[in-house]
């Protein structure tokens, strides 16, 4: 079977399952909502948010509801062991990863559908005045986040402490991410949109998906071997 | 690629600075069931979890014929089917979606046909279609095993496949495996469930504290020559 069959029946199966649950999309869009609701209240004085804070708000709370949905998602191939029986197939490792991360962007991604309407009529931004800009910021962005997250989650998934272990690793390895969002997003929102800033980060992102993927491709099969 | 034997030389395993197993070596060919008997903690899963290349020794080689899993990668791994304590399901798709979903992964050909094969082996046709997770113990048990045999691998390893079964199942999860090792391939298995599998185990062996001895031969049911040995 093909690299990308394999991957994509990986990641149709998580998507299945997630299907018949919905409990990965609901407890991260709750959990996110209320990230958002903690921010406002901190955040916004007199009807008007701290300066640039939007940008802030829309990352961290997509970083926050990012860790949570990664830490479900193994959660689940951990309860019955089945991380065990798709290590064991004769498939690529690397197109199982493929999978498993095609499967965790796209409940990110479906997230994201909700929160950033939600950051766009609660802080008032108008992040979609170059939609191209911002949908690539976002993309590449959570992208990124997931790759690096979906390593450090399957490499965690036996390890008794992996809630605590999981943030530990992931956020300082995805600052560069987080950044680069924040940035990219705050110069699409100035009052004139700065593009020349806001491309020179989307082109960072991008390099650091490159980076970052061919990175965990190539570790994710001896990390996974015990 | 295909292989007739499993030889485990001088195989040893260490979790930090606990010894799991010591110095463990012995063969099992094709066409036999051996059985590894042994106390809760003695190390059986640990090495059936070598044996099945999820785990990797910390010194001593497995081979496959004459191949090491490094060496045999991906076709290796289809030539072996493990069921673990854990059974490897999962528990939001139905019996059918978790097969096919293999045989997919497997890259196996007549999908279809393996599915209903399987389903029937298992006597889960008519719940072929719910949920595992609306599942007993006894037909996750026998819906991971048929799991496990949809490539009809080589080399097949089960850890504990008699938990939770009744005594209908058990006895036909006996037939099951003498149909398997009857095709040439080769059974490794744990258990606690002596009686359940004396009229067809070729070989046992006995672990503990990690070290492995071969059952000795003598008068009387596989239990009681198990506790011969333990006791003595």
């Amino acid at each position: 079977m093909t690299f990308l069959a394999t991957a994509a029946r990986v990641a149709r199966k998580d998507l299945l399952v997630e299907s018949r649950s919905r409990e990965v999309v609901y407890t991260s869009l709750l959990f996110a909502i209320s990230c958002m609701l903690v921010f406002a209240f901190g955040l916004v004085k007199e009807g008007r948010v701290v300066t640039d804070a939007t940008a802030a708000i829309l990352w961290i709370t997509i970083a926050f509801a990012g860790t949570l949905a990664l830490g479900r998602i193994f959660d689940r191939e951990r309860q019955n062991e089945t991380l065990r029986a798709l290590l064991l197939a004769p498939a690529s490792r690397a197109a199982i990863y493929v999978g498993k991360l095609v499967g965790v962007l796209t409940l990110l991604l479906l997230v994201e559908a909700i929160v950033v309407p939600l950051v766009m009529v609660m802080f008032g931004a108008t992040l979609f005045r170059h939609p191209a800009f911002m949908l690539g910021i976002l993309l590449a962005g959570s992208l990124g986040y997931a790759a690096v997250g979906t390593l450090f989650a399957a490499m965690l998934a036996r390890s008794r402490s992996r809630a605590a272990l999981l943030p530990v690793l992931l956020y300082p390895i995805t600052v560069p991410v987080i950044i680069g969002g924040v940035r990219g997003t705050a110069a699409l929102l100035q009052p004139e949109a700065d593009l020349v800033v806001a491309r020179a980060w989307l082109t960072m992102l991008v390099a650091f998906d490159a980076v970052f993927i061919t990175l965990c491709l190539w570790t994710f099969e001896p990390a996974m071997t015990e | 690629m295909d292989f007739t034997s499993v030889t485990f030389s001088d195989v040893t395993r260490n979790f930090g600075r606990r010894r799991a197993l010591s110095g463990v070596s012995f063969s099992v060919e094709a066409g036999q069931l051996a059985a590894l008997l042994g106390a809760n903690g003695s190390g059986k899963s640990t090495l059936l979890s070598i044996a099945s290349t999820l785990l990797a020794a910390t010194t001593g080689i497995v081979l496959y014929g004459t191949a090491t899993a490094a060496a045999g990668g991906p076709a290796l791994r289809n030539r072996i089917g493990l069921l673990g304590h854990d059974l490897y399901l999962y528990s939001e798709l139905t019996a059918e979606e978790n097969l096919r979903f293999f045989a997919e992964l497997y890259g196996l050909d007549g999908v279809q046909r393996r599915v209903s094969d399987a389903l029937r082996a298992s006597a889960l046709e008519d719940r072929a279609n719910d949920p595992v997770s609306s599942f007993s113990r006894g037909m996750r048990q026998r819906l991971a095993l048929e799991r496990a045999l949809l490539h009809s691998p080589r080399l097949v390893l089960l850890d504990e496949p008699f938990t939770g079964l009744d005594d209908s199942s058990a006895i036909a999860l006996r037939a099951r495996l003498a149909r398997v090792r009857a095709t040439g391939a080769i059974v490794l298995l744990t258990t606690h469930e002596l009686e359940a599998i004396d009229t067809i185990v070729d070989a046992a062996y006995v672990l503990s504290r990690g070290r492995c001895m071969p059952l000795a031969p003598g008068a009387g049911s596989l239990r009681d020559r198990y506790r011969r040995q333990v006791q003595a």
